[in-house]
């Protein structure tokens, strides 16, 4: 593809079941009743000329250059504000608009630098090409008149330039902030000639402001204004390439924007289904880690972890890995080798590394990182509903009259989907928050939640519980969806257990800390409110009843009527990019792609008819198992891509002994992660940019994957998987993941109907694709459940064995933030550092004054598992006695405080509430000081060898 | 692996479960080892006995060692 914008219809589209007929410029057209006059021109090809109007805000009428004439009426009205009406006769060109806009732009340029041969836009600008659609000559007024020229530009963005000497003073990006990401960070500041775009205060600039540097103000702005500094540095794309962002489980498709082979600029692309053009400072800007120096190229082996690594060729990296391997499969059996699959990584990816270790390994050992996030999702929602995946796409939000957030921090976590959840909040629908810190949503600027209900760490099933307890005994149960849609024993014993009194609000307020009135409130609002959708995260999953919880989660819903439509539905908000892909793709140890158990004799019959082996009908470890059996002998070899454990999983001295005590760990991945430190063989890996194949998102919706630039270790990952496999005399001959994926779709019935080609075509397609749904379903369970009639399950509240106590008096909660994501190993190889540099300790002024803390204070942070210091900072956002931080930074290595205990189900760490003790601090602790004399030793490199 | 460790994921699943009544709660205990757990964890947990089993979790793995043995 050729460089060009994408088309900008001027204004939004309406959507509308009556349509209007005009005509433009003796051209028929009918658009939905609504459409502005701009917006039909420009679906006939026309181009009106506009300056404040573009397609992802609401018209302004401010620029007066998009005037039109129309039959029947005085004056010239601005097209982007004026609805089609049936026959209505328009002219877009005339002698009196040519003059009128002339005058217009005459008045723009006389205020503006005429610097375009040197200007950053690359002369890709609109104002320069109204300037060339109106045909302006020459400037009557002269350019020495008072101006803005001698503004500063404002560089503080490490991503974006702001120069007001070249502002319009259009608004779309003061509007884009307010419609679009719904932060409201900027303003226009003054009057008349003295107006300015303005982040903040008077005393901000764009880092010290609220932006949240999501770009949208850059898209949307029409001069050079607002500009990427990579545009102002490179100079203007050549070719754009449409792909799937690797970050989190929104999966925003962008257009990589490149010259040659170097990325210019990520710009989200407008039709892509889940961001609907928008982004965030992640999938927007954090894309340099791409090129970092610290990523690895050359694979890397040695015999022993105290060794440096040496460089060696691919043959000798695959031929020492395969021998080893092979030498531990031949003396300890099949089951001593496993692997864990990455939701980094493409499915195809996924698929080729869980059949290595079926039918290469011979044991079904294989795990993925959902196991640590959203295995209890799995779980919960195939044992109520039937299939493991959220039920809605999210345009479903934009139907929502009342949201449930529980669990989950959407503003931080997947702030793409975040803005248009807060769009619909703007709009009236009614916010529940159920989450112990008060997280943004709960108060954000034109949005307060009705409810925010404080729980304390680790009582989700008792609040959950309680708020069914209110909607059965108040009569507010969708009787008629329950008869119809649900099992009726499975519900009558459902509702006998939650109307019992111990369920009730005030009998268990003690225990959830949440007051009983509010509880009764939410309970009451979320049933009779309308549309009721619930969206939740790690805050749910992440608990020693993580699964009980997505399982009160569908009770709650299926009670409600909330499922099998626009606007209601269970919605987990899935972590990474491909976490439900990686869960598709069967990377966990007891089923098959498709959430097929291995029990499943037909099912496993299939696969091995294809892959021509004898699969093990045994169920395989799982990760914490996987360390567990390595350290009694019994677990011996691992083969991990794009994942780092060490620093992503709980109780990081015990992963640190189990990854030890193996004797070959294979880490696949771009930088030598913390969990390399204990590698033997070091596979480099590729970035999304240097790859094709699929994610899938949260919302089921599988989207392409394609390669804008070649690997920079000359290898896509499913080609260093495929090469692994076959140096383990396996014979597979994929020459491109298309074919992985046409693999999937013969052996995957809600993949049957799934290809490339339908993907390059169509743009996405939300699973099950198959003769029942021969065009994916963006709503799952609309006539009925997968597994057929819904199953209500009771859930019994069962305390975490994690207390508080005299010694560890504080609850500690984790979560993660904007600019950072997961382990960090890419976003802190990125500028993003400039918003987070370490993780700090959220901890409530009342606990800080006891222990004499102020904010910037070194905090000792201890639980009966391990301590780490980082620094505290104080604030109300978390209630007295619960502490919270992020675990994006190695050097703090919050995991080395989390616990063994886990999901009762799945195994989920109970991440979410450890016993902890927070006491001042002058320095680090000796296993943080242990650790990095360790991973510097770890590190090394030997110098290669001169050639001869 | 840790015996110890094994025991408190069967009493676990046991503790969730036991709100279904002893009969149904053993059969479910049962079922989701046998889905769930890998064949190392089955035979070490038969191997250690029932000590520090919560009664169901000891029906359960009664259950099991029998099927095993059949």
């Amino acid at each position: 593809m050729t460089y060009e914008r994408q088309k900008d219809f001027g204004t939004p589209e309406v959507l509308a079941e009556e349509s209007v007929t005009l005509t433009i410029d003796g051209r028929e057209v009918t658009v939905p009743a609504g459409t502005s006059v701009m917006r039909a021109a420009s679906e006939i090809g026309g181009s009106i000329p506009k300056l404040c109007a573009t397609d992802n805000v609401k018209a302004f009428g401010s620029c007066r250059m998009c005037l039109v004439e129309i039959e029947g009426r005085k004056g010239t009205p601005a097209s982007c504000t004026t609805p089609c009406e049936q026959g209505m006769q328009v002219s877009t060109q005339t002698p009196r608009l040519e003059k009128l806009r002339r005058g217009v732009m005459e008045l723009y340029i006389s205020d503006h630098p005429l610097d375009c041969l040197t200007c950053s836009a690359n002369n890709d600008c609109e104002l320069q090409d109204q300037a060339a659609a109106v045909g302006l000559r020459d400037v009557r007024y002269g350019y020495a008149g008072e101006n803005h020229l001698g503004l500063a530009t404002d560089t503080s963005n490490p991503y974006f330039d702001f120069d007001p000497s070249k502002c319009i003073v259009c608004s779309r990006c003061v509007r884009a902030c307010d419609e679009v990401q719904g932060t409201l960070a900027l303003t226009i500041d003054g009057r008349g000639f003295a107006s300015m775009v303005s982040a903040g205060q008077t005393t901000d600039d764009f880092l010290s402001s609220e932006c949240v540097s999501c770009g949208a103000c850059v898209q949307a702005c029409p001069t050079a204004t607002l500009q990427e500094k990579s545009v102002k540095e490179i100079g203007k794309p050549e070719r754009s390439v449409v792909t799937t962002c690797a970050y989190c489980g929104v999966g925003c498709t962008f257009r990589a924007e490149m010259r040659g082979e170097q990325l210019v600029r990520m710009v989200p692309w407008k039709d892509g289904k889940a961001n609907r053009g928008h982004s965030c400072v992640k999938g927007r800007f954090a894309w340099g880690y791409a090129n970092h120096a610290d990523r690895i190229t050359s694979p890397m082996i040695r015999e022993t972890i105290d060794q440096p690594w040496r460089e060696v060729s691919w043959d000798e990296a695959l031929a020492f890995t395969a021998g080893k391997l092979d030498a531990i499969k031949a003396q300890h059996g099949a089951r001593a080798l496993g692997g864990i699959t990455s939701s980094r990584c493409t499915n195809e990816e996924t698929f080729l590394v869980q059949k290595l270790v079926r039918a290469g390994f011979g044991s079904n050992n294989v795990d993925t990182c959902a196991r640590v996030c959203h295995s209890p999702t799995g779980y919960g929602l195939k044992t109520t509903f039937g299939t493991s995946a959220g039920t809605q796409d999210f345009d479903s939000v934009m139907h929502s009259d009342v949201i449930l957030v529980i669990g989950a921090n959407p503003t931080d976590a997947h702030p793409v989907f975040a803005s248009r959840m807060k769009r619909r909040l703007r709009q009236g629908a009614k916010l529940i928050v159920i989450d112990p810190r008060r997280i943004d949503l709960v108060r954000s600027p034109h949005i307060e939640a009705a409810h925010h209900l404080p729980l304390r760490p680790g009582t989700n099933v008792a609040v959950l519980t309680a708020m069914a307890h209110v909607i059965v005994t108040e009569g507010l149960v969708d009787e008629q969806f329950v008869r119809e849609r649900c099992d009726m024993v499975a519900f009558e014993d459902w509702a006998r257990f939650v109307a019992e009194e111990r369920h009730s609000p005030e009998f268990l307020e003690d225990v959830t800390g949440v007051p009983a009135a509010d509880l009764r409130a939410a309970a009451r609002l979320f049933a009779t409110g309308g549309n009721g959708a619930i969206y939740y995260g790690l805050g749910v999953t992440e608990h020693s009843q993580g699964s009980s919880t997505v399982m009160a989660i569908a009770n709650l819903a299926m009670a409600t009527g909330n499922i099998g439509r626009p606007g209601v539905g269970v919605n987990p908000l899935r972590g990474q990019n491909n976490v439900q892909g990686a869960c598709d793709m069967g990377s966990f140890p007891h089923e098959l792609s498709g959430y097929r158990h291995l029990s499943d004799g037909d099912t496993r019959a299939l696969f091995e008819a294809d892959w021509q082996v004898t699969l093990d009908e045994e169920p395989g470890l799982r990760i914490p198992n996987m360390l567990d059996a390595a350290l009694d002998g019994s677990f011996r070899a691992i083969y991990i891509q794009g994942e780092d454990i060490l620093q992503s999983d709980p109780d990081t001295q015990h992963v640190a002994a189990g990854l030890a005590a193996m004797e070959c760990v294979i880490v696949h991945d771009l930088f030598l992660n913390e969990t390399a430190n204990y590698a033997h063989v070091f596979l480099p890996g590729s970035t999304f940019l240097e790859k094709n194949g699929t994610f899938t998102n949260a919302e089921r919706r599988i989207q392409l994957v394609r390669k804008v630039m070649e690997p920079a270790n000359g290898l896509e990952d499913w080609q260093v998987t495929q090469a692994l496999a076959n140096a383990m005399g396996l014979q597979w001959d994929y020459t491109h993941p298309s074919q992985v994926m046409d693999e999937i779709a013969r052996l995957t019935p809600t993949f049957a109907g799934v290809s490339f080609d339908r993907l390059d075509a169509e743009g996405s397609l939300q699973w099950p694709v198959n003769d029942a749904h021969p065009d994916g379903a963006p709503v799952m369970h609309e006539a009925g459940f997968v597994r057929g009639k819904g199953l209500f399950v009771v859930t019994d509240y069962v305390p975490t064995d994690e207390k508080t106590g005299p010694r560890f008096p504080l609850l500690l909660t984790t979560g993660r933030i904007l600019s950072q994501y997961n382990v960090g190993a890419q976003t802190r190889r990125t500028a993003n550092v400039v918003w987070h540099e370490e993780d700090v300790l959220e901890i409530h002024p009342v606990d800080a004054e006891n222990r004499g803390l102020k904010s910037g204070d070194w905090v000792r942070l201890a639980s009966r598992k391990g301590e780490t210091t980082l620094r505290a900072e104080v604030t109300d956002r978390v209630a007295p006695g619960v502490v919270y931080t992020t675990f994006h930074h190695p050097e703090t290595q919050a995991n080395v405080v989390t616990t063994e205990y886990s999901d009762w189900a799945t195994n989920c760490p109970e991440y979410k509430v450890t016993a902890v003790q927070v006491t001042p601090s002058n320095g680090p602790t000796d296993w943080q000081e242990d650790y990095a004399e360790m991973a510097g030793r770890a590190r090394r490199i030997e110098p290669a060898e001169p050639a001869e | 692996m840790d015996a110890g460790k094994l025991v408190y994921m069967a009493n676990q699943i046991a503790r969730n479960f036991a709100v279904l009544g002893e009969e149904q709660a053993v059969a479910a205990t049962l079922d989701h080892i046998e889905k769930f757990w890998d064949a190392r964890m089955k035979a070490q947990l038969l191997e250690h006995g029932g000590e520090g089993l919560s009664p169901i979790a000891t029906r359960a793995l009664e259950n099991l060692r029998a099927t095993h043995s059949a």
